[in-house]
């Protein structure tokens, strides 16, 4: 009896039928023998479970393997270790002298705030990196990131005091404005931890004046207040002059006594203007605010207090999120992240099977693969990551004209289902030639940057590898506006190789000096490549491109799967609303 | 059928009542019984009561009506508000409900009514069965003087003592002196330890019978009190005795309840460490004797004061099932209560003596809400969590309790019984010790560690059991707690992240990453402090997220712990399970499998090998509020003003009583902590005072 109760458990829907009617059990059991309670398991096991599970095994033992993974490795300690000094903020002596005013410092305050233990998705960490000279402004003096406050997910937008007072550099600004678009985008409550001296007078002309430059800030504020975007502002340190209107704006504002002051022209100003003599605290302190001008609205004592009372804040915001897509249980991919590293060569021109990176990044490495035999230089397909559905689109090889359209073709499946867009970009290009310009290959391209452009679902951008040309446009580049753009460290962008940049402008030079019938020696064409190809090396590079904010981030590989699901999770907070008329899916 | 042939043959003695047996007695089977109890015996009785296929009735106060007893029982009705005068003691009430109900007996478990012989008149008076013994036999075995004379008659031994009704302060005075110091005060109406004093020098001797008095008047309402010699080296073993209504009398062995504090039984075991068969048989004999002398039924204990020279006194009869009654089942594979029942019916006895055996031996701990570190002063409070090892054959969980529910100022605060059986006395030991282990209990102090301690202290574990074992092991029983090892304190750290992190998770999106990817960071790991209150200690351990943070696959996290000795321990694979209340975790090497970790309110409590550590979680951010008052004394726990010794304006000694309180059934004085001068007395007498207030303040 109980050897045949035993083997019914190989298959759960036979044993549930015999749960349901006990009977089956206690009359027919023992007669059944094991062999035909074999055979009908085995009759019954029909699935499509392990139909889409990729095949993610790599030689481990290959030099090529190897030798990707020496030099990822390398480039990553770099990293490390320069996120590790970028995350002094201004340096040693500054923190402590923010900590003997009782303050906390921007990342203490960053922990405080969000839940124990909540993931920090934090942007753009290189931000301002080797951008002004001698000048180190170390994470653009502003920390933005993701943070769960009391289970919302919310953006969080820090002053660092310690980096040039907290001032605004112009790169400062593109990151505050870049965190409330992502905000913005996402239908993500804003919490402003306030600490700042204003505008960097000496750069005024490249922080003040343009649509996106400081005063965009109050405008989005007030953009997302009328969207229902909750914005908090809490003034932990100088608001003055423009900045006087972040928690002026905010939808509700604490500041703490004795650290925190608000307000338009701070006692210098007001000096030279009238004459009054004033001090910080009178004029624009939390007893000022919280009893008098009411600006503010909740009164701390101290920056554990202020977080204290601004979590509560959170937690009154009536928010509720409702991811609309199906979401399943999360299975962990078949394959290790850590091994993402050695599958990714160095030298961008070297090939390799996407797939296999694929195979690391998704849920039970399933992947249902879309056109498997058409354009095969762009793999489309369905997966789950953290079990939230995602359309795939990843380079494995040039763009031609079928693959453009098979991309095209996929983008319109998922808008139309609602189903988010990961890319995954490693693209030197679209095809170059008169075959392939006779084929129509700008057509074709130009269907696919059509598509990328106005699909509505979510879109993240992950770069990893190159990212050229047109093909940055089709792979949806910053300017297709992915709700996140992250790169992995050894990517590269630019809008074509350094090397092939050269060569074309030495194409060009030789061509002139050939009219000229002039001669040019091999060492005078190196000598006229060297500093091109130097060039687009340099701003071709991940340094370069973060610094500028032309991405989100820089991260390690083995996060990417934690961090396309923390981004994809964020944007869940926006509801995905399909099309619900225009046209239909187009057969291209 | 019984034989009586068999039974004429024993000793004439101990079988002479078989005269009076009653032949025309009639069964009356009994399909409905009311509990005139609460907690754990009620639970006790139902249980048999159930089994035998006997409905239940409950009765409960309006403290008790989410009680365990309630939910137990068939039917249950409310018989009055929470103090036990106003309900379980109302015996009309009780008597209401047994015929509304239709009950045809009352069993009355221990305490409250159940030794109240006007109680067992009024029920015969009703016609409803009182399970217990006649009232005349309560009425003899309840005054301790009417009963010792009573034995001396059946030729039982007893103390020498002064059980006279003159209970004048110089009568008491010359008795005293003619027993001799030491002498023990004790009431007459008393039982369970209440109103007993021990006067060790005639100076004492007048306020050791007034606080006995006035003790005794607000437990049992009567004053009186007697005064015995005081055993210095004594053993407290009883015998369970056993009669029915047909003249049989057995008794199925002893018990040694030796081991006590406050003159509360604490532990006790059967059968009796290093007691001879030939001590054992004597003692029975004259248990039966004794019960014989009154005429007694059904459940009876007779408790011996044993010295070391295996001479034994009667001290007095319990007419009632006594708390440790499971012992004696375990040894003798007996139900008591199916017992209880069986004679309730009339029926005659399951068992003569001689088929009676032991089995092995057994071990009863009380679980007390108390605290061993203030002289086991009685607790309150709510038991926020509960889980006790899983009860079987051999380990039974007697308990009247669910987490959640209180432990409060009205009644007994014994939480459970926890009792073991095993072949010999050391297996059973040791099984006692593993069961406790496994006891945990949050929310409020318990006597659990000091029972691991008492059950592995070599004199108990030798046997060497006495009245004053506790006292004179004081030192090694009170042994501070050994500090906490570094993988119990990484343990906790790291359990307290972990239940953080997934307390977050969300309802609406439950396999958010955002839940499971807890601490995860951007090319950095995160460092989280985590700080710890332990009593006095700051405990400051530091945490990093090994590989940026964030579950690995099944929800297992990655920690690498610095402990504030600057050990640095590798928690990995962590996880929790079972509710989040318990931690399995690669600790440097070392499997740790389920380690409960609980937070109740703001404090973590983890028990791993054997231990219970408490660690506050410091809250970092407080609202503003009012420290205690300097020279203030503070209610130690919820209760009653009985009297109040001085008024406002008064100068008082160090040491002097300010204030008597009456809380858990037991008077506390409170004493002024300084010379001074008594600035305010906020309470009058009779008022009820929470725990922690202000009961006067001294400058």
């Amino acid at each position: 009896m109980l050897k045949s109760i035993s083997l019914l458990k190989n298959n759960q829907i036979l044993l549930k039928n015999i749960i349901n009617n006990g009977r089956i059990i206690n009359n027919v059991g023992e007669k059944l023998s094991s062999k035909s309670l074999l055979k009908i398991n085995y009759s019954s096991s029909t699935t499509d479970r392990t139909f889409n599970i990729l095949d993610g095994t790599i030689d481990k033992n290959s030099a090529e393997y190897k030798d990707n993974l020496i030099n990822m490795n390398s480039t990553l300690k770099q990293l490390k270790e320069n996120i590790e000094k970028i995350k002094l903020g201004g340096g040693e002596k500054l923190n402590q002298k923010n900590i003997s005013r009782g303050k906390l410092l921007v990342r203490e305050r960053i922990e405080a705030l969000i839940d124990v233990g909540s993931p920090f998705l934090e942007f753009s960490q290189l931000a301002g990196w080797g951008m002004y000279g001698k000048e180190e402004v170390a994470a653009g003096g502003i920390i933005t990131g993701i943070g769960k406050i009391h289970g919302v997910e919310c953006v969080i937008v820090a002053n660092d005091s310690t980096v040039k007072g907290g001032t605004y550099f112009p790169i400062t600004v593109k990151k505050h404005l870049r965190a409330q678009e992502i905000a913005q985008e996402n239908n993500l409550p804003c919490i402003y931890l306030v600490d700042s001296g204003g505008a960097n007078l000496p750069r005024q002309a490249d922080v003040f004046p343009d649509r996106d430059h400081f005063g965009r800030i109050f405008f989005n504020q007030a953009n997302m207040s009328a969207k229902r975007i909750p914005q908090i502002a809490v003034v932990m340190g100088s608001c003055t002059a423009g900045g006087a209107y972040v928690p002026a704006m905010a939808d509700e504002s604490v500041i703490v006594k004795g650290t925190g002051t608000i307000f338009l022209g701070g006692p210098p100003l007001v000096k030279a203007a009238t004459g009054e003599i004033v001090t910080s605290e009178e004029l624009g302190g939390a007893d000022l605010h919280c009893r008098t001008s009411g600006v503010t609205d909740h009164y701390a004592r101290d920056d554990a207090e202020a977080i204290a009372i601004t979590r509560r804040i959170v937690s009154n915001l009536n928010r509720k999120k409702q991811p609309s897509p199906v979401i399943t249980e999360t299975e962990e991919p078949l394959y290790p992240t850590s091994e993402l590293a050695g599958i990714v060569p160095s030298d961008l021109k070297k090939n390799f099977d996407i797939r296999k990176v694929i195979a690391r990044l998704v849920d039970g490495s399933r992947f249902d693969e879309f056109k498997e035999l058409y354009g095969t230089t762009l793999i489309c397909g369905f997966a789950r990551v953290h079990g939230m559905p995602v359309g795939i689109i990843a380079n494995n090889g040039i763009l031609f004209s079928e693959s453009a359209v098979k991309g095209a073709h996929f983008i319109e499946l998922c808008n139309q289902r609602g189903i988010p867009l990961v890319f995954l970009q490693n693209i030197t290009g679209f095809m170059v030639g008169k075959t392939y310009e006779s084929k129509g290959i700008a057509k074709d391209g130009a269907k696919m940057v059509m598509a990328v452009a106005t699909a509505k679902v979510p879109k993240i951008t992950m770069i990893i590898g190159g990212s050229f040309g047109a093909g940055n446009y089709g792979m949806c580049g910053r300017s297709y506006s992915p709700r996140f753009l992250y790169m992995w460290p050894n990517a590269k962008i630019s809008v074509m190789g350094g090397e092939q940049a050269a060569s074309v402008l030495a194409q060009i030079q030789k061509d002139n000096m050939a009219k000229e019938n002039k001669q040019w020696s091999p060492e005078e064409e190196n000598t006229f490549k060297k500093p091109i190809s130097d060039k687009f090396e340099e701003e071709g590079s991940i340094y370069y491109s973060s610094a500028r904010c032309w991405d989100d981030g820089v991260i390690d590989p083995q996060d990417s799967r934690k961090v396309i699901a923390l981004s994809l999770s964020a944007c869940m907070n926006q509801p995905i609303n399909p099309p619900s008329d225009g046209f239909g899916v187009f057969r291209m | 059928m019984f034989s009586l042939g068999k039974l004429v043959k024993k000793d004439a003695f101990f079988y002479r009542y078989i005269t009076n047996v009653n032949k025309d007695l009639k069964i009356k089977p009994i399909t409905k019984i009311l509990i005139a109890n609460r907690g754990e015996i009620a639970c006790r009785v139902m249980r048999t009561a159930k089994s035998k296929g006997v409905k239940t009735v409950a009765v409960y106060s309006e403290a008790d009506k989410n009680s365990l007893h309630v939910s137990m029982a068939d039917e249950s009705y409310l018989i009055g508000p929470a103090a036990a005068k106003e309900s379980y003691l109302c015996g009309n009430k009780i008597i209401d409900v047994a015929k509304r109900s239709g009950a045809q007996a009352i069993h009355p478990g221990y305490g409250f009514l159940s030794e109240n012989s006007d109680f067992a008149d009024l029920c015969e008076r009703e016609g409803i069965i009182f399970i217990g013994p006649p009232s005349d036999a309560i009425k003899a075995m309840g005054s301790k003087s009417a009963s010792k004379d009573i034995m001396i008659k059946a030729g039982v031994p007893t103390i020498p003592g002064y059980h006279g009704e003159d209970q004048s302060m110089s009568v008491l005075k010359s008795e005293a002196a003619k027993i001799g110091y030491p002498v023990l005060i004790k009431a007459v109406m008393g039982g369970g330890g209440k109103g007993m004093r021990i006067v060790e020098r005639e100076e004492d001797l007048e306020d050791g019978v007034e606080s006995s008095k006035r003790e005794a008047t607000a437990s049992f309402g009567d004053s009186r009190v007697l005064v015995e010699k005081y055993l210095v080296h004594p053993r407290h073993v009883e015998i369970q005795v056993f009669a029915d209504r047909h003249g049989n009398c057995v008794h199925l062995f002893e018990r040694d309840c030796s081991v006590q504090r406050r003159h509360q039984k604490i532990i006790e075991e059967a059968p009796a460490p290093h007691l001879s068969e030939e001590l054992r048989k004597k003692m029975g004999d004259a248990a039966v004797a004794a019960a014989k002398a009154v005429g007694y039924v059904g459940a009876g204990t007779v408790e011996f004061i044993l010295s070391a020279d295996n001479s034994f006194f009667f001290m007095e009869m319990n007419t009632r099932l006594q708390v440790e009654h499971p012992i004696t089942e375990m040894i003798t594979k007996q139900d008591l209560v199916e017992w209880q029942l069986k004679v309730a019916e009339s029926q005659t006895l399951p068992m003569e003596q001689e088929q009676l055996k032991i089995h092995g031996h057994s071990f009863e701990a009380r679980i007390y809400a108390e605290n061993p570190d203030s002289d086991f002063l009685p607790g309150t409070g709510k038991l926020a969590h509960l889980s006790t090892p899983t009860p079987s054959d051999t380990l039974r969980v007697e308990t009247g309790v669910r987490q959640g529910d209180e432990v409060s100022v009205y009644y007994d605060p014994m939480i459970a019984k926890l009792v073991v059986w095993d072949q010999d006395r050391e297996k059973a030991l040791r099984y006692l010790r593993n069961a406790l282990d496994e006891y945990h209990i949050i929310g409020l102090n318990t006597n659990i560690s000091f029972l691991k301690r008492l059950s592995t202290h070599p004199s108990f574990m030798a046997g060497e059991v006495e009245t004053g074992f506790i006292p004179i092991h004081r030192e090694s029983l009170m042994a501070p707690q050994a500090p906490m090892s570094d993988d119990s304190l990484a343990l906790a750290a790291t359990s307290l992240l972990l239940k953080e992190i997934t307390q977050q998770k969300s309802k609406e999106d439950p396999n958010s990453p955002w839940s499971s990817l807890g601490g995860f960071r951007i090319n950095h790991n995160l460092k989280k402090q985590v700080k710890f209150n332990q009593k006095d200690n700051k405990v400051v351990v530091n945490v990093e997220f090994i590989g940026g943070g964030g579950a690995a696959a099944n929800g297992k996290h990655n920690f690498k712990v610095t402990l504030d000795n600057g050990n640095v321990v590798e928690v990995l694979d962590a996880k929790l399970n079972q509710n989040n209340e318990t931690i399995s975790a690669h600790v440097n090497g070392r499997f740790y499998n389920n380690i409960k970790s609980v937070i109740v309110k703001d404090t973590l409590t983890i028990f791993n090998e054997g231990q219970q550590y408490q660690l506050d979680i410091p809250q970092d951010v407080k609202p503003k509020g009012a420290d205690g008052v300097l020279g203030s004394l503070v209610s130690p726990m919820p209760g009653k003003i009985t009297k109040v010794m001085v008024n406002v304006g008064d100068m008082v000694k160090k040491g002097q009583p300010i204030l008597l309180m009456e809380a858990m059934k037991m008077e506390h004085t409170i004493r002024s902590p300084i010379d001074g001068k008594v600035e305010s007395l906020p309470y009058n007498v009779n008022e009820i005072v929470e725990d922690k207030k202000t009961l006067a303040v001294i400058v």
